[in-house]
């Protein structure tokens, strides 16, 4: 029987080096027994750098892992987990189709060739009495709601025996109430001593209610560290930041006008078959941005996917400007439309060509990109890529490069400039800011809120609700494929929305 | 003034990156095809015969005088076309492996739009074989676009299946209602008349399909590479959802670049019926769809390329007899060499992006 208890972890001095490129640059880490420990940065900061150091993910080039009293050498997942070193990711990493007994206990690492289930529903039990919440264990880890899903990851962790539990981002999949609720969990776990709590966030709301101490890293390097009770938000924000100079939002217009897109009754179904999208109903109009809030997996993506024409809806229609809509380029064209999709190199680029071939996408068919309609004119395609990367400030060795070779940022921007390059009156826009830095969001959300000003009408579906709060004019949450509250943005309440997401 | 040294030293590392990777482009495949030979050359060296012996006869059967050169040429042309049935869809990501049955499909029209014009001049009846070919193998591909697009049946899989049908309907023709009475050992249609043949290049033994297979190789290229329906296609084929979110009507480009691609092995029917055999009959269906295939993979479905490889493919085929006469190994050696070059080429796809060397350095 393994010692219990907290476990306290110190990173020293930990460089890690891709080619050229210094992802983590002499940075140190003390997490102590029992307490509570967020690690900020932006993407790209360095965190998930260290921390996959820190679990023998990586073999850092340079420093030491110190493991309670101890210098380690963890060279691999499982040397961590010896030590009872464990992480919660982002993304489940339960398997849907077992029960949640099942989940624990094929997550061991040594396992009899046959398992007496009889004998480990028993000792399930008997664990589930000490902990502090509890899931049903007989229930299929498919029928869990996200926030109970993350509960059994954590609940795995304890039942694995680990006393540090390092967690990725572990409230991006849920209800603001849910992440509370988690949080709080594996606070009373911590303030127990019975384990220890590294978190990598980027919400500073939880960083100031969760956690005792901060850890906050910018480009690689450590940008400052201390006790949260003597930081304010703008604090951790400056030093996450630095002295980058961020994109102004342009001052809102109110130029609300005529509905511009309308949606009507529109279902869609799933890539299995089943009911996304049900009966949903919505206009967006000119001069105006909808945010569609709501929990990742309640039907947003495949609403995006009928308006940016990569689904066919199963009933109901959609109209531009009061004439149907059914995402032909001809129509993209005579409405002005474009579309800012999630995961722009997966739904928005083709990677292997260049950022020069990829800003043509919408005009290539047409002067001056093309003669008489058929022939491509190459120097062209250059010329007018040279123009957009500098107006948006794409970072690319040259036109000719990759696209796929870009950060995401970079693309993001590459698919900016390709959307917003010409006059727009409709826009759809999905998780525009996932897994930017704070300067591609900024400028991302200034041309967003310019092309409004402008007259566009934008429908803005996230899955991050202060980024919703922060651009739209009226928000909608979306669950289970309908529409289930509005709210113009001014009037939000947090509470009433959460409730919403949560389907309550 | 820095800017735009900046931006000239940025676009020389891009052409440095575009070399690399053109590069990576011709060195797996010589990579392939090297290691194929070694292979192959341990499997002779177990009938006792000198795998270095073997390799010189080769390139003498192959490319080693005038009479040898014109025997490849003649091989390679239809390879060129049924190449591109399996280059131009590939430019959507579509991998179809049914040129064979384009090729039937394209020679048995041929040959039925010649009989039906019996006494009219032989430019026009030409231009209607080729007309008649090109369509018939096109709209057999098309088939197998059209299922794949709106159907959502494996491409690959109708492709094959449909090689088999075209190969039955075949049979069933020349066997039944366009059988010549007077062909008895091997069914065959009736002749398309000695007038009507396409002829050899003046000077050579070797047809016009070859000039036809160059031309039409050329036109793909511009047709992927310069043209904005190409372009519409490598979007397309490089990422489907992205073609869709710019609203590119993709079923359109799917069935269009099938029918190319079907009309290029149909035309290589015609072809075949017109300069080579004079009638449709069994012989057909000799394997030139399937080399095909091979001689597009090797080409990295690149429509230039593929003219190079299918003189290389076309003189392995030529160079069978040569080694059967001289060193006793069966002639059809020389397609267990085009099954280990076919496996590795499509192992060393694995290669693309693990070599270092060619790595793009850009950032």
């Amino acid at each position: 029987m393994p010692v219990a208890g907290a476990l306290g972890i110190e990173a020293v001095a930990m460089t890690k080096r891709f080619g050229d490129f210094v992802a983590l640059d002499d940075v140190s880490l003390k997490v102590a027994a029992g307490s509570f420990h967020a690690l900020l940065g932006e993407n790209g900061a360095g965190k998930s750098t260290l921390v996959k150091c820190i679990m023998g993910y990586y073999r850092p080039d340079q420093g030491a892992v110190i493991v309670g009293d101890r210098e380690r050498s963890i060279d691999n997942p499982r040397a961590a987990h010896a030590l009872g070193l464990g992480m919660v990711y982002q993304h489940f990493t339960l398997v849907p189709a077992m029960t949640v007994a099942e989940n624990l206990v094929l997550a061991r690492a040594e396992l009899p060739a046959i398992v007496d289930w009889r004998r480990e529903s028993e000792a399930l039990e008997g664990f589930l009495a000490r902990m502090p919440f509890r899931v049903p264990l007989d229930v299929k880890v498919s029928a869990l709601s996200a926030g109970e899903r993350q509960k059994c990851e954590i609940l795995k962790q304890l039942y694995l025996e680990r006393r540090l539990l390092i967690l990725d981002e572990p409230t991006s999949v849920l209800t603001p109430p849910e992440a509370d609720e988690m949080l709080g969990l594996l606070r009373g776990l911590s303030d127990r001593g019975e384990i220890t709590v590294l978190m990598i966030t980027h919400k500073f709301r939880e960083v100031m209610a969760f956690a005792d101490e901060v850890t906050i890293l910018r480009r690689g390097r450590l940008a400052a560290q201390g006790k949260v009770a003597d930081l304010t938000p703008d604090d951790m924000a400056r030093s996450m930041i630095g002295a980058e100079e961020l994109t102004a939002a342009p001052a809102r217009l109110d130029r609300r006008g005529e509905a511009r897109l309308e949606i009507r009754h529109l279902a869609a179904l799933d890539d299995g078959g089943q009911p996304a999208v049900r009966d949903l109903s919505l206009s967006v109009h000119a001069g105006e941005i909808v945010g569609v809030a709501g929990v990742s997996g309640n039907g947003q993506r495949e609403l995006v996917e009928v308006l940016a024409g990569q689904r066919e809806a199963s009933a109901g229609e959609i109209r531009i400007g009061g004439e149907a809509y059914h995402a032909t380029r001809d129509e993209m064209r005579r409405h002005k439309f474009s579309c800012l999709p999630e995961e722009p190199l997966r739904n928005a680029c083709v990677g292997r060509m260049s950022v020069a071939e990829n800003l043509a996408f919408r005009e290539f068919d047409r002067p001056p990109f093309a003669f008489g309609g058929v022939w491509l004119r190459k120097s062209r395609f250059r010329e007018e890529a040279e123009g957009k990367i500098r107006r948006y400030r794409i970072k690319t060795r040259s036109p000719e490069t990759p696209v796929g070779m870009l950060s995401g940022g970079n693309v993001q921007r590459t698919v900016l400039a390709r959307e917003l390059g010409e006059r727009v009156e409709v826009m759809i826009s999905a998780n525009p800011c996932f897994g930017l830095d704070f300067s591609a969001v900024a400028q991302i959300h200034a041309e967003i809120i310019a092309a409004r000003n402008r007259g566009a009408a934008v429908l803005l579906v996230s899955g991050d609700l202060d980024e919703i709060l922060e651009i739209a004019d009226r928000i909608v949450v979306m669950f289970n494929g309908r529409l289930v509250h509005e709210t113009p943005a001014g009037r939000a309440d947090l509470v009433e929305i959460g409730r919403h997401m949560a389907g309550h | 003034m820095a800017i735009a040294i900046g931006d000239k030293l940025a676009g020389r590392a891009a052409l440095g990156d575009r070399l690399r990777q053109a590069a990576e482009g011709v060195v797996i495949p010589t990579l392939a095809l090297i290691a194929a030979m070694i292979l192959f050359g341990i499997f002779v060296a177990v009938s006792r015969v000198d795998p270095l012996e073997l390799y010189a006869v080769m390139y003498r059967g192959a490319f080693g005088t005038w009479f040898s050169w014109q025997n490849t040429l003649t091989r390679a042309a239809p390879l060129i076309l049924t190449a591109l049935c399996t280059a131009l869809p590939a430019q959507l990501g579509m991998v179809i492996i049914g040129g064979e049955g384009a090729l039937v499909m394209g020679g048995l029209a041929a040959t039925a739009a010649a009989l039906a014009l019996p006494g009219a001049p032989p430019l026009a009846v030409q231009l209607a074989m080729a007309l008649a070919g090109m369509t018939a193998g096109g709209l057999w591909i098309a088939l197998a676009g059209g299922l794949r697009h709106y159907r959502g049946v494996n491409e690959t899989i109708s492709s094959l299946l449909l090689v088999y049908i075209a190969i039955a309907l075949l049979n069933h023709l020349v066997e039944g209602p366009m059988r010549d009475p007077a062909s008895l050992n091997k069914p065959s249609t009736r002749a398309i008349g000695a007038a009507n043949m396409i002829g050899s290049i003046p000077g050579t033994d070797i047809h016009w399909g070859l000039v036809f297979g160059i031309i039409a190789a050329v036109l793909a290229y511009f047709l992927v590479y310069r043209t904005t329906f190409g372009f519409a296609a490598r979007i397309a084929g490089g990422n489907m959802r992205a073609a869709k979110v710019v609203g590119l009507a993709v079923g359109r480009l799917v069935l269009a670049m099938c029918f190319l691609g079907g009309a290029a092995a149909g035309l290589a029917g015609m072809i075949e019926i017109a300069a080579v055999h004079g009638r449709a009959n069994g012989n057909l269906a000799a394997g030139l769809g399937t080399t095909g295939i091979l001689v597009a993979f090797l080409a990295r479905h690149n429509p230039l390329a593929v003219i190079p490889v299918a003189v290389l493919l076309g003189g392995i085929g030529a160079s069978g007899g040569l080694i059967q006469r001289r060193l006793g190994l069966p002639d059809a050696s020389v397609m267990v060499l085009q099954g280990i070059i076919f496996l590795m080429v499509l192992a060393s796809d694995a290669l693309y992006g693990r070599i270092r060397f060619f790595a793009p350095r850009g950032g």
